[in-house]
């Protein structure tokens, strides 16, 4: 493969929530999520409802892939952010790297107040990505004392 | 890239169904989502054309089960096999941990299968893998039909390491579970070489 395994460490997992869980009371948003730019939801927090959490994620990052590739093609090297205003709800993605910081927010909040929250809280989530994705590789190493110990017999299970 | 989450004890994996304009990739994907328990899949998403092809993606998550603690889902996506929609194929690439390959059986269908596949070379290429590496699949699909090369021709021309090969009729689902294990079983044999 071309990439080793990305992996979130519990305490890692927990500090991200601490940052969405922040967010969302400093945005007034409804809802926030951190997303893997291949579509992979990592964490999210707030009024999740009814949202298919995993069909936002990927379509979340098909999104940013499509206006990414747009952006190139007029010359811009990146579109950082992406908006979309609804009637009632919008939505702002931040781009952080290869994550997507997410915020869905309602006629309670403002673009603006989103956009200042959201790039404090990114500056602390790019951190702590950086950190996991360092330690991914050293985790990859050693910790996959734990995935060779997955037998044939486990990966035949899943699919008797 | 395979995301691991130690809180949540899930495993994430990616595979992409490659292959040719009307090849039967959303097939394949529509046979899984009916014929899996609802607890085990999320929703089918189609991004596509009012004609109904596909025009970005199709995405379906299927969760297998558990492997030693961890939960194992997987996330198939298919990518839109019209030659135009190339810039989108790249995207959905983005990511992946094993690839699918659904060629057209149909003789009048043999140049847009190669065709296909090298494009999926090329670029499998730019995103930094090689199609020798990673996981991957490769499905005749419409074995069904009455006009279909031989066995031994598509894979002349088709076949481009030890990859396992499966024949398919998706409509019906012959060969699809087949086909979605053997690329599954890869990639979760890849993650536990490290």
């Amino acid at each position: 493969m071309a990439n080793s395994p990305f992996i979130i460490q519990e305490h890692q997992f927990a500090r991200i929530k601490v940052i969405l869980a922040r967010l969302c009371v400093e945005c007034a948003a409804r809802a926030v999520f951190l997303i893997d730019r291949d579509g992979q939801p990592i964490a999210f927090h707030g009024e999740i409802g009814e949202i298919d959490t995993t069909s936002f994620a990927s379509l979340a990052a098909g999104n940013v892939a499509a206006t990414s590739s747009m952006a190139k093609l007029i010359g811009e090297d990146t579109f950082p952010a992406v908006v979309h205003e609804g009637e009632r709800d919008s939505i702002y993605i931040s781009v952080i790297g290869r994550s997507l910081l997410v915020v869905v927010f309602d006629e309670r909040s403002t673009l603006g107040l989103v956009k200042i929250r959201t790039k404090r809280a990114s500056h602390e989530v790019a951190a702590m990505l950086e950190e996991a994705t360092r330690d991914s590789a050293a985790i990859s190493a050693s910790q996959n004392s734990f995935f060779s110990e997955i037998t044939d017999e486990d990966i035949d299970s899943l699919f008797s | 890239m395979t995301f691991i989450n130690y809180a949540s004890r899930e495993i994430n994996c990616k595979i992409v169904y490659y292959g040719p304009g009307l090849c039967g990739k959303t097939t394949n994907l529509q046979y899984i989502y009916d014929s899996t328990a609802p607890q085990a899949k999320g929703k089918l998403i189609s991004l596509a054309t009012e004609t109904d092809r596909t025009l970005f993606f199709d995405f379906m998550p299927l969760e297998l089960g558990t492997v030693r603690g961890f939960k194992t889902r997987f996330h198939l996506y298919t990518v839109p096999g019209q030659v135009y929609y190339d810039a989108s194929r790249k995207l959905i690439l983005k990511g992946v941990d094993g690839v699918v390959f659904v060629a057209d059986s149909q003789e009048e269908r043999m140049d847009a299968n190669i065709e296909s596949l090298y494009n999926l070379e090329e670029n499998l290429e730019s995103q930094g893998y090689d199609l020798a590496k990673i996981p991957y699949v490769l499905q005749f699909n419409k074995r069904d039909l009455p006009n279909v090369s031989p066995m031994e021709e598509l894979q002349a021309e088709l076949v481009r390491r030890d990859e396992p090969i499966f024949e398919a009729v998706a409509t019906n689902g012959t060969g699809v579970f087949d086909t979605l294990k053997a690329v599954a079983k890869q990639v979760l044999t890849e993650l536990r070489k490290g």
